[in-house]
């Protein structure tokens, strides 16, 4: 063939120096390769660390120090009509007398702190439910104040100078005689997730938390669901200037970077100040994280809509079918998946969300479940958060098992993705 | 098979062109895609249109049934009619453009769905099958008519993803023709098949325009020449010569057309 002569350079594939940079290149790799199992390990081994710590300091409020305690619903102390204001502490209080004959008035008090401030109640409700039980002897099983609890667990030093601990010798001693008589034992505790929120450690549950934490994820999902989705279709598929849509896209992208704190602040200033939506609610907590998740998920939608291949599309267009119907037919069924699993992976987050909820009072002490979504409540995030800002011990092991249950609920939300994405994922 | 017509008893092209383009003119933002391209395509006739990559043809094809609508940057100048109505005309919906006249793409692009409802989908959103007999003799007519019937007859809950390449190509066809449209757009049907696949397919193309206005792109001079009674050559966004078959590839009138057949360029 005429032309300039263009036959390239035979290279010296057997050549020393070409040798020296294959191993060069292998030796990079390698790096790269130990490089990135390093960065594996550490992140796993901090895994580990917290989820560790945390099974070693919360262990012991899944189980709770109990006393079987006989007492006698006594018809002198109680009134029939009215057993539900009866004095429950004055039955408690011979019942504690029936442990440690002989005691004095003062030292019964000292002895039946040992129960529970909230054994009373645990007493007064066994019986309404039962009236029959007036003038019987039962044996319950009651719950012993936090102190106790520590002692058991060998969290309440014995060696410690009587001044610095909150038990005298006498109270461990009338303690140590309780054990030695067999009443003492630590069942599995169910009030942890059964129970609503108190002042004692000993009786205080999550069922306030979960129950806000559900009001406040569904509420978020059927807002954030429905007008993430839409808006992002509306931004892949319909959209008619580009201009106008690059910047709506750098805003929205813009609005998931913004502080949770601040989300929290408009849902002060508006749901509440504004709108005069009940505070401490989990409709409004649900509406400022569903405002969060928003973001979120119309960037996920989007992404998944922009994977499913344009020749689906142009087969719908082209035989006929409107925009609406292809999206709706056959280009929002094959993006679901993603968009399922970034919808999760968005309510994950928001579930784990904390500064929005302060602000808008669902840090406040509720003692009972929320019945709907405008009643006060907490969620498991602002509950940790009491719980951690709480002085009794008691609370320190009760904090951690909340975190454990967080991360549980977090771990099978993630699940559930990957269970969706795998399930519904579709070749073509 | 049906009993389809045999060659012989095509009738002749009406005397009214189908399509009627004039001064067709396509730009994609800056680019010039198509220049003033005026042509008319008859009735129950097979056109192909031939020329090198980027020639335009493609682009005109998707002007007879709007598709170059879907495309934010596109813009469409000058008059192309059907059956004598501007398609362009602000009465006419692209929705119903696009049901009567059909398209049949590149590479293959079933449904991620059964077979069924990928031929289905058509007459359902058209709402042309009153309960589901009905709709089930459609596919199955649609399905005899692209000649994959005896291949899918036992399986039609089978995914459509799940054929051969050329068997998902006859697909689509089938899927086209569902909704019995007037004319079939062909954009290089068979650029992705296999030489056998090819053969069917292009078989079949003869066997449809007996009830269509069949427009098929092609990349291959051997494959017009086999297919087609007319043939439209563009080049540079050019319509250079259209014709005959026979003609255009045995008395080229232009010197490009000549270099084009003969290999000269492309």
């Amino acid at each position: 063939m005429a032309g300039p002569d263009i036959a390239l350079p035979a290279t010296p594939w057997a050549s020393a120096p070409v040798r020296a940079r294959l191993r060069r290149r292998g030796r990079a790799e390698t790096r790269l390769r130990l490089l990135g199992l390093g960065a594996l390990g550490l992140a796993f081994a901090m895994l580990a660390t917290l989820v560790l710590t945390l099974l070693w300091s919360g262990a012991g409020a899944f189980r709770q120090t109990r006393v079987a305690t006989e007492v006698f619903y006594d018809p002198a102390i109680l009134a029939p009509g009215n057993l539900a204001r009866g004095d429950y502490r004055a039955i408690l209080a011979v019942a504690v007398g029936e442990w440690f004959p002989g005691l004095s008035p003062a030292g019964r008090r000292r002895a039946g702190a040992i129960l529970s401030a909230g054994a009373p109640f645990v007493l007064r409700d066994r019986i309404v439910a039962d009236p029959a039980l007036l003038g019987r002897r039962v044996t319950l099983s009651l719950p012993v104040s936090d102190p106790y609890d520590q002692l058991r667990r060998g969290l309440l030093g014995r060696d410690t100078p009587a001044a610095f601990r909150r038990l005298t010798d006498d109270d461990i001693a009338r303690w140590d005689r309780l054990v030695a008589s067999g009443l003492v034992s630590a069942p599995l505790n169910p009030g942890l997730l059964l129970d609503p929120d108190s002042r004692f450690p000993e009786l205080a549950g999550l069922a306030g938390a979960l129950a806000g934490s559900a009001w406040l994820l569904l509420t978020c999902f059927l807002l954030s669901f429905p007008v993430g989705i839409g808006a992002a279709i509306y931004l892949e598929e319909f959209a008619p200037r580009r201009r106008l849509a690059d910047v709506i896209e750098i805003n929205i992208n813009n609005l998931a970077a913004v502080p949770s704190v601040v989300f929290g602040l408009l849902g002060l200033a508006v749901f509440l100040g504004w709108f005069g939506l009940p505070r401490s609610s989990p409709f409004v907590g649900g509406m400022v994280l569903a405002l969060m998740t928003l973001p979120t998920i119309i960037i996920a939608t989007r992404a998944a809509l922009k994977a499913v291949p344009p020749s689906i599309r142009e087969a719908a267009l082209g035989l006929g079918a409107s925009r609406q119907q292809a999206v709706f037919h056959h280009v929002l069924p094959l993006a679901m998946p993603g968009i399922l699993t970034g919808t999760i992976l968005g309510l994950a987050h928001a579930l784990g969300e904390t500064a929005p909820l302060l602000l808008i009072g669902m840090n406040a002490f509720v003692t009972g479940a929320p019945g709907g979504p405008f009643d006060a409540a907490t969620a498991l995030p602002t509950q940790i958060f009491i719980w951690a800002d709480s002085p009794e011990r008691g609370f320190e092991a009760r904090t951690s098992a909340a975190i454990l249950v967080l991360l549980a609920f977090l771990v099978v939300m993630n699940g559930l993705a990957i269970f969706l994405r795998n399930r519904f994922e579709r070749k073509w | 098979m049906t009993p389809s017509a045999p060659p012989a008893a095509v009738p002749l092209p009406p005397p009214r062109a189908k399509f009627e383009a004039r001064n067709v003119h396509v730009h994609y933002g800056a680019s010039h895609a198509l220049k003033a391209v005026s042509i008319d395509i008859p009735d129950r006739t097979v056109t192909a249109f031939i020329g090198p990559s980027g020639c335009g043809k493609s682009t005109f094809l998707r002007c007879l049934n709007r598709m170059n609508d879907t495309i934010a940057i596109a813009r469409v100048t000058g008059t192309i009619r059907l059956d004598g109505e501007d398609i362009h005309a602000p009465a006419v919906d692209p929705v119903l453009l696009r049901a009567r006249v059909g398209m049949v793409f590149q590479k293959p692009n079933p449904f991620p769905k059964s077979i069924y409802d990928n031929v289905a989908y058509g007459p359902r959103i058209h709402g042309l099958a009153r309960g589901r007999a009905e709709l089930d003799a459609i596919v199955e007519r649609a399905l005899r008519r692209a000649a994959l019937w005896n291949e899918v007859r036992d399986r039609l809950a089978a995914p459509g993803t799940g054929l051969s390449g050329g068997q998902q190509q006859r697909l689509c066809i089938a899927r086209a023709v569902a909704t019995s449209p007037e004319v079939l757009l062909m954009d290089e049907p068979c650029s992705a098949l296999d030489p056998i696949a090819t053969a069917q397919v292009e078989e079949l193309i003869d066997e449809l325009r007996s009830q269509f206005a069949v427009v098929i792109v092609t990349h291959s001079m051997h494959q017009a020449a086999r297919v087609s009674q007319k043939t439209a050559f563009f080049h540079m966004g050019e319509l250079v010569e259209h014709g005959d078959t026979d003609q255009i590839f045995t008395i080229p009138r232009d010197p490009r057309t000549e270099s084009y057949i003969s290999g000269k360029i492309g």
